[in-house]
């Protein structure tokens, strides 16, 4: 896989530098998302300027769990669901890296959700895009937690009998500093979202609605990938900085995308020092506004 | 006065304590983990201790949590451990195996308690014995050690690490809740006399290395995040460049890399202790806290004028099957007790291969062996001789 | 392009202008380059690659402004556009 035959271009591929060309063409299908989510994701670590040599990627099983496969950069593909606590550890013991975490809907909210909401509360300094094509694509097309109510699944093939929740609305209230959704197709908007969360102090979380024609695409007749990302696109309606928890996903009405939280708040390793220079005033009498926020000129 | 690491000088300190200076001593500066009795202490100390040396302690959402951050936290640089009792060991056995495949040295501690299930938290048990060599799925090799007192629970936290780093895998302690929550001297030595095994780094440049390439002992050079080597780790089955290769071609290469670099260096990782042995027709083997009873019935026995001798596993995965072969030419009879109905025992009798008698002495939990039942054992075992 | 109102400086300034390349054994013949192309610059060849794809072709490189949403695009990487230098 990946030989190059026929013509050799005569120019690299600007991202080829970031790719490990060797393991190229991709295993991703045909008109899948995940690609082009990739590729904003390339454009953004790019552009944060941030040193390549301190810049991982970190992902868990499943079509978007590849990913780290596939980037040239220090990358680490875990077990099911533990993206996110692995790239806690990885965090701690090196504070000075950025770390992104990779995966999909099923991986980091329904098998990881448990480690989901505890690194937004956290607030551990990491980076989540979620690849949202709300079904379980590698293993076939199940329902997963994303999955619309009555939508067909290989493991729902009458209708999901679920309804889904909103993967936005729980970042938010789970405490995460930067929030935003958008569409594989919205891509310049997408790429500056993941910049802009990279550039966080804190748990920043994208997520990003993206075609799955193989699986969920063909269960429900939505046709081919380019036809899927499009139907996404024009039934998305682009409203910035409202509560998440409007930030519904109707697909009788309307899907909700745009930038939802974008807040400051102390990181764990904040936290973490402050708390142990053992200059705070004890508990209960160092709760009035918030000793961390304040420690941090939040406040 | 900046906190010291090694606490050098006499303790009387409990075992769970004893394992956490130890791991500080060993460079351990990363410590996930979740509350479980009875291995809490471990973590308590660690959360009191680690912030002034530098360290992280952070206590994780769940075990599974727990074992995913110390993996991270190896590849992030730092040398970093868990530990928990057998409902969590449960949990952390998917982890372990990621562990094991990616070649992430850490270390594990169990201080067991009475299974199955919630059991008898706050009572002994040694019923995960297997579990610590099986837990995880696939086949794979792992390093088990097995202390006896809060003396050995410091030094052999310390050989858990170095055996961790030399050979890059998970080592396992696998202690029980009396060694862990008795109290005893505990000597701590100077900081300079404790012989660590640092990280072995890259030697080549980045383009020439390949993170599964293995030096001559089977065990390659490990390249953290933020080093410049740009490496790709992944569970899946990989090749020496650490890219995902879905053959048996590459399965057999990998499966023999992390089963080899231990098989092949038994005698450097395997280590026991003996006692009355040289003219010995009854040997009592046993681990953890069963090898104190031991110690005394063969004690008594000897008193007795019974030629009955101890062999005390130190190292309990890899199992010392030569040893045990040589052991098994020697003696009438093998006598092993253990907390619980026979695990270690199953490995006693398949190495003795049927030249001696192999008597266990069960115990199914929530406390340790009378040296009197080990005590009839040998008796009844030179009886049948 | 249709512009629905002329540009009042739509004379002076200097459009870009590109050239697209295309990593024909990459193309998995999503065709969504050809689909969002604002310029309509390519569409789907005849020909196979190596994995059995048609792939896209430039069928007026003029109309190309350099705009790199093609290769912005494109989930796998086999299609950019750089500068077209004057002498080519």
């Amino acid at each position: 896989m990946g030989a190059k035959r026929g013509r050799k271009p005569a120019l690299r591929h600007p991202q080829d530098d970031l790719l490990r060309t060797d393991r190229i063409p991709h295993i991703w299908c045909s008109g899948c998302g995940i690609g082009t989510v990739f590729s904003c994701v390339l454009s953004a670590i790019k552009k944060s300027g941030h040193p390549l040599d301190d810049v991982a990627m970190v992902s868990g099983i499943g079509c978007t769990g590849r990913m780290a496969g596939y980037v040239k950069l220090d990358s680490y593909h875990t077990t099911h669901g533990r993206a996110i606590p692995f790239a806690t550890g990885l965090r701690l013991a090196r504070p000075q890296g950025k770390i992104l975490v990779c995966s999909g809907d099923g991986d980091l909210l329904a098998i990881g959700g448990n480690h989901f909401i505890h690194a937004a509360r956290r607030n551990i300094d990491i980076t989540v895009v979620c690849v949202n094509n709300f079904n379980y694509g590698m293993t076939g097309g199940q329902l997963a937690p994303s999955t619309p109510f009555n939508a067909r699944t290989t493991t729902s093939p009458i209708g999901c009998p679920e309804e889904p929740f909103n993967f936005c609305h729980m970042a938010a209230a789970s405490g995460a500093v930067y929030v935003a959704r958008w569409t594989a197709l919205h891509i310049r908007r997408l790429t500056d979202s993941i910049s802009e969360a990279l550039q966080k102090r804190g748990f920043s979380f994208v997520e990003v609605l993206s075609p799955c024609p193989t699986s969920f695409g063909r269960r429900n007749k939505m046709g081919k990938g380019l036809d899927i990302v499009k139907y996404y696109h024009d039934k998305s309606v682009i409203r910035n900085n409202i509560d998440p928890k409007e930030a519904t996903l109707d697909f009788s009405t309307n899907l909700v995308v745009g930038k939802f939280v974008d807040i400051e708040r102390p990181t764990f390793l904040d936290n973490y020092q402050l708390i142990n220079k053992r200059e705070l005033p004890a508990w209960p009498a160092s709760t009035d506004k918030g000793a961390g926020k304040k420690a941090a000129g939040l406040v | 006065m900046a906190a010291k690491t090694v606490l050098t000088g006499t303790h009387f300190m409990n075992g769970d304590y004893a394992c956490c200076e130890g791991a500080i001593a060993a460079g351990c500066r990363f410590f996930g983990g979740y509350p479980i009795t009875p291995a809490t202490e471990v973590a308590e100390r660690m959360s009191s201790r680690l912030p002034d040396i530098g360290g992280i302690y952070i206590q994780m959402e769940d075990e599974l949590a727990s074992m995913a951050a110390v993996l991270g936290a190896s590849w992030g640089g730092m040398k970093a451990m868990t530990s928990t009792s057998g409902p969590g060991f449960s949990l952390m056995m998917e982890n372990i195996g990621l562990g094991i495949c990616t070649e992430t040295p850490c270390v594990v501690c169990n201080v067991q308690r009475a299974g199955p299930s919630t059991g008898l938290p706050t009572l002994v048990g040694q019923g995960d014995m297997m579990q610590a060599r099986w837990g995880s799925h696939g086949h794979y090799e792992i390093i088990a050690v097995a202390p006896s007192s809060p003396q050995e629970m410091f030094d052999f936290t310390i050989r858990a690490f170095n055996l961790s780093e030399q050979y890059r895998l998970p080592v396992m302690i696998m202690a029980d809740e009396v060694v862990g929550h008795m109290t005893e001297k505990v000597v701590i030595p100077p900081e300079d006399s404790i012989e660590l095994v640092p990280r072995r780094r890259p030697a080549v440049p980045p383009e020439k290395f390949r993170p599964f390439k293995p030096d001559p002992d089977g065990v390659a050079p490990m390249a953290s995040f933020g080093d410049g080597y740009r490496v790709h780790i992944t569970g899946l089955t990989h090749d020496q460049r650490g890219y995902p290769v879905m053959d048996a071609i590459a399965q057999e290469d990998m499966v023999n890399r992390i089963v080899g670099k231990i098989r092949n260096n038994l005698d450097d990782i395997i280590r026991y202790e003996t006692a009355d042995m040289d003219d010995a027709e009854i040997a009592v083997v046993a681990y953890g806290i069963a090898a104190r009873s031991a110690r005394r019935a063969v004690r008594e026995a000897r008193e007795k004028g019974l030629r009955a001798g101890l062999l005390k596993l130190n190292t309990v995965w890899p199992f010392p099957e030569k040893l045990i072969r040589e052991l098994a030419g020697n003696v009438h009879a093998m006598i092993m007790p253990e907390i619980n109905y026979g695990q270690m025992v199953l490995e006693l009798e398949r190495c003795a291969a049927g030249r001696c008698t192999v008597r266990l002495v069960p115990h199914a939990g929530g406390s340790i062996h009378s040296p009197k039942t080990v005590l009839n054992a040998i008796e009844t075992a030179l009886k049948e001789a | 392009m249709k512009y629905w109102r002329t540009p009042l400086d739509l004379h002076t300034i200097q459009v870009s202008k590109g050239k697209v390349v295309i990593i024909e054994e990459r193309c998995k013949g999503c065709q969504l380059c050809i689909q969002y192309c604002p310029r309509d610059v390519l569409e789907m060849s005849k020909a196979f690659n190596p994995k059995g794809y048609h792939y896209p072709e430039v069928v007026n490189e003029s109309q190309c402004v350099n705009c790199h949403f093609c290769e912005v695009l494109c989930p796998d990487f086999a299609i950019f556009s750089v500068e077209a230098t004057e002498k080519q």
